[in-house]
C-alpha cells in the first residue's frame, strides 16, 4: 500500500440548475472555439484565409434573394421534420422512421399527381393528394407504433427498417413510371400542365412551404406545452407507470402521438413533390429524417428551439457546399467544418450540465467553467 | 470527547457540496478499532455522503481523512478496499444471475493474500472454501454456491458484508441495513455485527432508529443538516438526548391514535387472488374489510403481497379471482374489480393511493410541482388545453401546509429530498378529499420530523371517517398507529390483530410463518 497518492487532477460534478444566460453563453463560446479550430484547420491544410472562407459560407446562404429563398425552403423541410419527431422522441419513443414516413407522402402525392394528373381539376387533385399523403404517413408510422402498444416490440428497429420497406417502393414505382423509359428517373411530373402543383404565392415558389412550416412549428410549440395531449405524452415518457397509476391509457397515448408524427411527416412528403420538387426520387427524403431527429435533441424538443437548431444544420450544409465549389475544394473539407462545429456545439451541452474543478483551484469559488 | 488511542479513522474538516447544497460542513469525526459507532441524522443530514467520502465513492471538496494517524487520499472504491474500508450501501450491487461466490470475487484481481490471481482461469473453490471459512467465524448464513435472484433480501445483503470481509475490510461501513430486514433478521444480523466486534474489526451503522443505535453501537455520533453535532456513549445516553440533538430542538417521540369514531365498513375484499405476469401467486384468497374511520395497519416481510394488494384495490393489477367491493355510507355496494383509476373515479369513489414507489409511479421526477399536482387534474381543464392556475395553487398550498422545502413550484421533484417528495406525494392524494387512502411505506426514508407529519395526515384522515389501510415495515410504527393489524405471510393472511393489544415478537412471527402461534 505505499503505491503514491494524490488528488485527482480534475474531477466533475453536475450542476444544480444554471441561469438560461450562462447557458447560452456556454453555447455561444462552443461555436467561437468552434470557427477558431476551424480557422486553424483550415489555414494548415488548405493555406486558405479562413476569414474568406467562411465569408463564403456566409454568402452560401445568404449572398441573393435566391440563395435565401433556397435555405429558407431547406429550413422549412427540415423543421416540419424535426417537429414531427420532436412529441415521439419526448414520449421516449425512439422514431427513426422519420425519413420513410415522409417517403410515403412522397408516394402518395405522386400517385395522385400522375395517376389524376388529366383526370381532375387542380383544387380536387392537390386536395386529394393531400388527403392521401397525410393518410399515408400516418400509416406508416401508425404499424410501428401499433406493434410497440399490443406486442411492446422495439420501436427504434422497427421504424429504421419503415424506411428502408418505403424507400424500396418507392424504387419500384420509379420504374413503372420513368420517363423517358429508361432513364431511372420520372422526371418533372406534369411539367406542361403543372396539375397538382401547389401555386406559388405572392410570386415566390417557397413562400407557402414557409408559412406551413410556421403554423406547424407553432402548432406543435402550443401542443406540446398546454394540451392534454402533451401533457399525457409527456408523463408516458418519463413514467408508464405513473401513467397508468392516473390512468392514462399508454398504448392509446403512444399511438396517437405516432399517427400525429406520421401525419406531419407525410404533409412534409406532400410538399416536397407538390410544391419544391414536382418529382420523386428515392432520395428525395435526403437523410432529414435523421438529421431531424438530431435538430430536435439540440433543441430539447422545443419546437421554438428547433428553428436555430435547424437553422445551423442548413447553414453549415448550404455554407459548405458554397466553399466546394468557390474555393474548389473538396466536398469532405466542408463536412470536416461542419462536423468540427456540431462536435463544440454538442459537446457544449456536457458542460451545461457538469461542472469540472481543477486540483488546488478548487479551494475558494474559482472553480473553472470551461 | 477525547480518546487516547490513535483512531482508526478520522475525518477533519470535511466539506462535500453538490452544486449550491452543502451536504457535509467541516465535519470532524473518529471511528477507533473494535468499536461499533452509528452514525444517526435526519435525512438529508449527510450520514451517506459522508461514508461515501471513506468508501471512494466520492471525494472531499476540503478537508483530510487519516487512517491511524497517516493522511490518506481515497479516489475510488479500490483505495477504500485498499485501506481496509468496505461500504455495503442500501442498494445492493450484485448480479442477480451469478452466484454468491462469484459475486464475491467479481472484479478482483488479486486473491486473499495479494497474489494476482492467473488470468483466463477462474477459480471459485479456494474462494468458496475462504468464504465457508468467513462464514463459520462471524455466523454468516450463505451458501456460496446459491444464486443471488434465489436469495431473500437479507442474504443478499449477507451476500455483500461477505463480499466485504473478504476483500479484507477492517472498518466496515452499513447503509440503513435493517430498512429491508424483518425484527428476526435484524437480531441475526446484529449478532453477526457483534461478533465481528469482538473479532476486533470495526462497524459504522448508519441509521436514523433510535432503538437500533441503543441496541447495537458502543458510540453514537449525530449529525445534523451536514454539521457534525457531536458522539456520544451510547449506555450514556437515551432516546430523547439523541433525539433532541439529531432534530436541534425538543421532539415527542409518541405516535398518536385517536379512538376512532363512526366505524363502518367501506373497503370488502373477498377471496382476492392475484398472479404476477410470470405466473407467481402473489395473493392467496385474502379476505378483509377496510373500515371508514380506521388506519388499517399491513405488516409482511417486503414482497408478501403488499403491493399487489394495493394495487389490487387502486385498479391497476389484474385479478385472477376474488371480489373488492367498496360500500357506501347507505351500505349499498359497487364492484372494483376490472375497473380502471378513471372509472373508479367516475363511480364518484375517491381513492387516494401512495404508492411504495414515489418517483417510479406517484410521481413525475422531472416535472416540477406544479405538473405533478396536475396528474390528478388535468383532465378536468377546458378542451382541449390543461389548467395549469389550480395545479398551481395546489402545490403552493401543500408546500405551505406540509412545510415542504423547495426552492420553488417549478423545480423538478427529483430534486427534492426524500421527504419533501414524499410530502408532495401525500399532500397531493390527499387534497383529493378522499373516502380511502391506500399508502405503502409512507414514511420509508423519512427522518423523523417528516415521519411525524405523515402520522399526524394519517390521523386527521382517520379522523375525517377515511379508510386508511397503510402498509408499514416499521414494526413499533404500526403498532402504535394502527387500530388492526392484518398481517401478511407469503400472500396469505396470516391474521387481523388488535393494533392496542398485539405484541411485537408476536406479529413478527406471524409475519413468518402462517398463523405465527403455531410455532409457539
Amino acid at each position: 500500500m505505499d503505491r503514491k497518492e494524490k488528488e485527482p487532477l480534475i474531477h466533475i460534478t453536475k450542476r444544480k440548475m444554471i441561469p438560461k444566460k450562462q447557458e447560452w453563453a456556454i453555447r455561444l463560446g462552443a461555436i467561437l472555439a468552434a470557427l477558431v479550430v476551424c480557422a486553424v484547420i483550415t489555414t494548415l491544410t488548405t493555406h486558405l484565409n479562413p476569414f474568406a472562407v467562411y465569408a463564403s459560407m456566409w454568402e452560401g446562404s445568404f449572398g441573393s434573394e435566391r440563395k435565401i429563398w433556397a435555405l429558407l425552403k431547406e429550413l422549412s423541410i427540415l423543421l416540419m421534420i424535426s417537429v414531427a419527431l420532436a412529441p415521439a422522441f419526448k414520449m421516449k419513443f425512439w422514431n427513426l422512421g422519420g425519413g420513410g414516413q415522409v417517403m410515403a407522402g412522397v408516394l402518395a402525392t405522386t400517385t395522385c399527381m400522375i395517376l389524376f394528373g388529366d383526370k381532375m381539376g387542380n383544387v380536387p387533385l392537390i386536395l386529394l393528394a393531400l388527403v392521401t399523403s397525410l393518410a399515408a404517413g400516418a400509416l406508416w408510422a401508425f404499424i410501428p407504433a401499433f406493434c410497440r402498444a399490443k406486442w411492446n416490440t422495439n420501436e427504434t428497429l422497427f421504424t429504421l427498417m419503415m424506411n428502408y420497406v418505403a424507400t424500396q417502393i418507392v424504387a419500384y414505382f420509379i420504374i413503372i413510371w420513368e420517363k423517358p423509359k429508361g432513364s431511372g428517373k420520372i422526371g418533372v411530373i406534369n411539367q406542361s400542365s403543372r396539375a397538382g402543383w401547389l401555386p406559388y404565392l405572392g410570386g415566390k415558389q417557397y413562400m407557402l412551404v414557409v408559412l406551413i412550416a410556421i403554423a406547424v412549428t407553432i402548432f406543435m410549440y402550443i401542443y406540446l406545452k398546454y394540451s392534454k395531449h402533451g401533457y399525457e405524452l409527456t408523463v408516458v415518457g418519463e413514467s408508464q407507470n405513473t401513467a397508468k397509476y392516473v390512468g392514462i391509457d399508454v398504448g392509446k397515448v403512444i399511438i396517437r402521438t405516432l399517427v400525429l408524427c406520421g401525419l406531419i411527416c407525410g404533409l412534409t412528403g406532400f410538399l416536397l413533390v407538390s410544391s419544391t420538387d414536382h418529382t420523386m426520387t428515392t432520395t428525395l427524403e435526403g437523410g432529414r429524417g435523421f438529421l431531424g431527429v438530431m435538430v430536435a435533441w439540440l433543441a430539447h424538443f422545443n419546437p421554438i428551439g428547433m428553428v436555430l437548431s435547424a437553422l445551423l444544420m442548413v447553414f453549415m450544409a448550404r455554407g459548405s457546399g458554397e466553399i466546394s465549389t468557390a474555393f474548389g475544394l473538396n466536398k469532405s473539407f466542408g463536412d470536416i467544418l461542419t462536423g468540427v462545429i456540431l462536435f463544440f456545439v454538442i459537446g457544449s451541452e456536457f458542460f451545461i450540465n457538469y461542472q469540472i474543478h481543477f486540483r488546488k483551484s478548487s479551494k475558494g469559488k474559482e472553480a473553472a467553467d470551461v | 470527547m477525547q480518546d487516547s488511542r490513535t483512531a482508526a479513522v478520522s475525518m477533519r474538516n470535511i466539506t462535500k457540496t453538490f452544486g449550491t447544497i452543502v451536504a457535509n460542513n467541516k465535519v470532524d469525526l473518529d471511528i477507533y478499532r473494535g468499536e461499533i459507532l452509528s452514525l444517526l441524522g435526519e435525512n438529508g443530514s449527510g450520514k451517506t455522503t459522508l461514508m461515501n467520502m471513506l468508501a471512494g465513492i466520492y471525494y472531499p471538496d476540503e478537508g483530510e481523512i487519516f487512517i491511524d494517524g497517516k493522511p490518506v487520499q481515497i479516489s475510488s472504491p479500490k483505495d477504500a478496499y485498499n485501506h481496509g474500508i468496505g461500504m455495503i450501501h442500501q442498494h445492493f450491487k450484485l448480479v442477480n444471475v451469478f452466484t454468491a461466490a462469484q459475486n464475491i470475487v467479481l472484479g478482483m484481481d488479486t486473491d486473499q493474500d495479494g497474489k494476482h490471481i492467473s488470468k483466463g482461469k477462474l477459480d471459485i473453490d479456494t474462494p468458496s472454501k475462504r468464504i465457508r471459512e468467513i462464514c463459520d467465524a462471524y455466523g454468516f448464513d450463505v451458501n456460496p454456491d446459491q444464486k443471488v435472484y434465489d436469495m431473500s433480501v437479507s442474504q443478499k445483503q449477507t451476500v455483500e458484508i461477505v463480499k466485504a470481509l473478504y476483500r479484507g475490510a477492517e472498518i466496515l461501513i452499513l447503509d440503513e441495513p435493517t430498512a429491508v430486514l424483518t425484527p428476526q433478521e435484524t437480531e441475526k444480523l446484529f449478532t453477526v455485527l457483534r461478533n465481528m466486534r469482538a473479532d476486533g474489526k470495526t462497524v459504522v451503522i448508519i441509521t436514523h432508529k433510535l432503538h437500533e443505535v441503543e441496541a447495537i453501537s458502543d458510540k453514537v455520533a449525530i449529525l445534523r443538516k451536514g454539521e457534525y453535532i457531536g458522539t456520544l456513549i451510547t449506555k450514556e445516553t437515551n432516546a430523547q438526548e439523541m433525539t433532541n440533538m439529531m432534530v436541534g430542538r425538543e421532539v415527542k417521540l409518541n405516535i398518536d391514535r385517536p379512538e376512532p369514531h363512526d366505524v363502518k365498513p367501506r373497503i370488502e375484499v373477498s377471496g382476492l387472488t392475484v398472479r404476477s405476469s410470470d405466473g407467481l401467486l402473489k395473493l392467496d384468497d385474502v379476505s378483509f374489510t377496510a373500515n371508514a374511520g380506521e388506519v388499517l395497519g399491513i405488516a409482511g416481510i417486503s414482497g408478501c403481497g403488499q403491493k399487489e394488494l394495493l394495487e389490487a384495490i387502486a385498479g391497476l393489477q389484474e385479478i385472477e379471482s376474488g371480489e373488492i367491493n367498496y360500500v357506501e355510507d347507505d351500505g349499498s355496494r359497487s364492484s372494483l374489480i376490472g375497473v380502471d383509476p378513471v372509472e373508479i373515479e367516475a363511480k364518484g369513489v375517491q381513492l387516494s393511493f401512495v404508492p411504495e414507489d414515489r418517483l417510479g409511479m406517484g410521481l413525475v421526477a422531472n416535472m416540477d410541482l406544479a405538473d405533478n399536482m396536475m396528474l390528478r387534474s388535468f383532465r378536468f381543464g377546458k378542451g382541449a388545453f390543461t389548467d395549469r392556475k389550480s395545479p398551481h395553487k395546489l402545490a403552493e398550498k401543500v408546500v405551505k401546509d406540509l412545510e415542504v422545502v423547495t426552492p420553488s413550484i417549478e423545480t423538478p421533484v427529483r430534486r427534492l429530498s426524500g421527504g419533501n417528495v414524499q410530502k408532495v406525494l401525500v399532500g397531493r392524494e390527499i387534497e383529493r378529499a378522499p373516502s380511502v387512502l391506500l399508502t405503502a411505506y409512507a414514511v420509508r426514508g423519512l427522518d423523523i420530523n417528516a415521519s411525524y407529519t405523515i402520522y399526524d395526515l394519517v390521523n386527521q384522515q382517520k379522523d375525517r371517517g377515511v379508510a386508511v389501510i397503510f402498509v408499514g415495515e416499521d414494526l413499533d410504527v404500526l403498532l402504535e398507529l394502527s387500530d388492526r393489524i392484518l398481517v401478511l405471510c407469503g400472500g396469505k393472511v396470516s391474521g387481523i390483530v388488535d393494533g392496542r393489544t398485539a405484541d411485537k415478537n408476536g406479529v413478527g412471527l406471524m409475519m413468518t410463518k402462517l398463523g405465527g402461534e403455531a410455532v409457539g
